[in-house]
């Protein structure tokens, strides 16, 4: 009898640990975007096919940044699958903390399956994400910046947008399509404070106007006229145009300020486009053209690149499920899922070779401009005069996130009101080489 | 009177408390040591030697120190001001007697239960938004511009918030002390012919000289340790960068665990000092 009772015991309990080895869940930290958002709401779709669970830990994106990167140098194993960008990605890979997905050079280690097929992702994705030729994340969405604007405001104003203006055309056009007593902005940008926010948008504009964060040794450049001429021209034009309070501007308020007709023209990431072209969401959905990021004839626009990608920390206990999940996520098969359900304009941009030659996409009135920005775009050669660093709107060394938000809240400093364009460059200067020499670089 | 052996029982038994304690306390701040004379970068791979008090010289030297300890300055001193004045203002008002005294009571002390963040929230998005606060609405009724709270007046924000947080407690302790006066003295003073002013400067304000230090103390060592509300609100922009958020920014933002150590060791000094000279005052008063 007691034998029997023991038996019992044993078999239920195995049968439970079984069924709890079948229920594993993965815990994956994202950022609170409109695609993130929208994959949060699949997420049934793959725990039926895979017998996975997922728990979502979804941030606004300073906060993911600064809990991802803590958890990944303590090693807190906190997640199974982090959100990040083509900032961290490289980085992190370098340090060993991601797990490889996809190496070129010893195909035995290929963790992607082949119906993934990794070489349909865009080569600037791709190399964004590598680090020495072994591919550490997978792009969920990929994306450039580009100028949205109302098309009838446009024509309201009398001018015609070219498709790829100077910063003075549309510093003109601003002004002209600005009607304050409508509550009508000529021009929406960001102006919050983050390296991510603000800081990204000012720094690939700098790079169109011949600024450059360090020179070839390293040392800061903010003393010098580009930089100046950068921020004069910035902080001039929205004065004039710009919706009042923009200092604390960032994307998603920029978006809903587009969204509800507030907004002449909105230069930002490309992914955008999406949703001010959604008769859902925007009260401007027909009236909205495209064009390519603004110059100022000196060779290099304005348009950053950026992927947000899934990756897999090193040390994670679930890796093969946390695998399963990113191939997922990012497949072919998932942009299919989207754009059946929500239509082709819905689908997570700029990460797949594939999307942009399916006849289906390429009806969309944004995927030309998109790719056309995102191929315009040269993280190896980003600056007019020479740079000793990789990345558009950003630096890519461990130190960059932490000097450029500071930095960025000297600039939104600037757009309230609170300091000078020569204040806040000074102290740029000095908290920049104040940093890096922390840092050892000089 | 007690034994040697007593008194040796008597230590054995607090000995846990006072392991615990010690501990709790010694740990993190030996590790902070440790970290300050370090070059330690998780970035760059961590622990990269000893470099001696390079991070303190280099803390100090910083460009964003000074202005720091002034914004630190500021906001203390700004709330203490705003919660002892109007502390004792509504600890009188809530010292007459009157209908529905408990519940508003309960209701003054409210805002020192809410969490700070909570709390900052609804501050900033709630009443201070430009666009959709209740401030701002009140500004329009009145035909002004809306003031971009958190932008432009990022200080007198932070220091609004902190005053509600913080007038429940200045509230409170004075309201006790008030409830302790003779007021045989005050009706004494009244038939002399002494006015409310004289009542209250002659006779209520040195009583209640004790229970100020005792919230200037308090309030103090708080402040000086303030985070969140600043996190959430203006996440250290618009010149609202407290030496504690600087170190917040040193160690997480610039991951540079050695310089945030170090500034780390400057805040504990700091407010051991302003503790030891507040404990001097409160000392004197209590042997008066």
């Amino acid at each position: 009898m007691i034998r029997k009772t023991s038996l019992g015991v044993a078999v239920a309990l195995s049968l439970a640990t079984s069924t709890a080895v079948l229920a594993e869940t993965i815990t994956i930290a994202t950022v609170n975007n409109g695609d993130m958002i929208r994959m949060q709401g699949y997420t049934d779709q793959f725990t039926k096919q895979t017998g996975i669970n997922v728990e979502w830990v979804t941030l606004e994106e300073n906060v993911l940044r600064q809990r991802v990167t803590t958890d990944i140098t303590t090693k807190g194993g906190a997640f199974d699958i982090m959100t990040i960008g083509m900032y961290e990605t490289p980085i992190w890979g370098a340090n060993g903390w991601l797990i490889p997905l996809h190496k070129n050079v010893n195909f035995n280690t290929n963790n992607l399956s082949a119906a993934y097929d990794v070489d349909d992702i865009l080569p600037a994705m791709r190399g964004g994400l590598s680090h020495e030729g072994t591919l550490y994340a997978a792009p969920f969405y990929g994306e450039s910046s580009m100028i949205m604007y109302r098309t009838d405001l446009m024509a309201k104003a009398g001018l015609k947008m070219p498709d790829a203006p100077t910063w003075d055309f549309i510093a003109k056009a601003a002004k002209a399509m600005t009607d304050r007593s409508n509550d009508i902005n000529g021009i929406c940008l960001r102006g919050k404070a983050g390296w991510g926010e603000g800081g990204a948008f000012i720094t690939a504009m700098s790079n169109s106007f011949g600024a450059r964060w360090f020179d070839m040794d390293w040392n800061a450049t903010f003393d010098q006229k580009p930089w100046a001429d950068t921020l004069n021209f910035f902080v001039n034009m929205m004065n004039e145009s710009g919706p009042k309070g923009y200092a604390t501007n960032g994307f998603n308020e920029n978006l809903s300020l587009f969204q509800q007709g507030k907004c002449g023209m909105w230069i930002d990431a490309t992914v955008a486009a999406s949703f001010v072209t959604n008769p859902k969401d925007s009260t401007v959905a027909d009236k909205v053209g495209f064009a390519l990021a603004p110059d100022t004839g000196l060779g290099k626009r304005s348009n950053w690149l950026w992927a947000w990608a899934l990756a897999i920390p090193a040390g994670t206990q679930k890796e093969k499920a946390a695998l399963q999940f990113v191939e997922w996520a990012t497949s072919k098969e998932y942009i299919e899922l989207v754009a059946a359900k929500e239509g082709w304009a819905n689908v997570p941009p700029g990460a797949r070779t594939s999307l942009y030659e399916n006849p289906n996409y390429t009806k969309v009135p944004f995927a030309q401009m998109t790719l056309d920005s995102i191929l315009s775009a040269d993280p190896n050669n980003s600056t007019v005069e020479p740079s000793p660093y990789v990345g558009i709107q950003f630096a890519a060394i461990p130190e960059f996130a932490g000097i450029a938000t500071q930095v960025s809240q000297e600039f939104s400093a600037v757009y309230a009101g609170q300091q000078s364009v020569e204040e806040a460059l000074a102290k740029a200067q000095d908290i920049t080489n104040e940093a890096m020499e922390a840092a050892g670089y000089r | 009177m007690a034994t040697q052996h007593s008194r040796s029982t008597a230590r054995l038994m607090m000995a846990p408390a006072v392991i615990l304690l010690l501990g709790w306390m010694l740990v993190p701040l030996i590790m902070t040591l440790y970290f300050s004379f370090k070059k330690y970068l998780p970035l760059r791979g961590g622990d990269l030697g000893w470099v001696g008090f390079d991070n303190y010289v280099r803390f100090v030297s910083s460009s964003s120190f000074w202005p720091s300890v002034s914004t630190t300055l500021i906001i203390v001193g700004g709330v203490l001001a705003i919660t002892l004045i109007l502390g004792t203002l509504l600890a009188l008002l809530l010292d007459q007697p009157m209908w529905g005294q408990g519940v508003v009571r309960i209701l003054v002390i409210a805002p020192f239960f809410v969490m700070p963040t909570v709390s900052a929230l609804v501050w900033k998005n709630m009443f201070m938004d430009a666009n959709y606060g209740l401030l701002s609405y009140l500004w329009e009724f009145f035909g002004a511009e809306p003031v971009q709270w958190m932008s432009q007046a990022s200080l007198t924000s932070i220091i609004t918030i902190l005053s509600w947080q913080w007038l429940p407690f200045a509230t409170l302790i004075l309201l006790t002390a008030i409830q302790s006066i003779d007021h045989e003295q005050l009706e004494a003073s009244e038939m002399d012919g002494a006015t409310v002013l004289k009542r209250f400067w002659y006779i209520v304000l040195p009583h209640l000289s004790r229970a100020i230090t005792v919230v200037l103390l308090i309030q103090t060592i708080f402040l000086l340790s303030i985070f969140a509300e600043i996190f959430v609100t203006t996440a250290g922009a618009f010149g609202s960068k407290t030496l504690t958020y600087l170190i917040f920014q040193r160690v997480l933002e610039s991951q540079n665990v050695g310089l945030g150590s170090a500034g780390g060791v400057y805040a504990i000094i700091l407010a051991n000092i302003v503790a030891i000279f507040l404990m001097r005052i409160v000392g004197q008063n209590l042997d008066k």
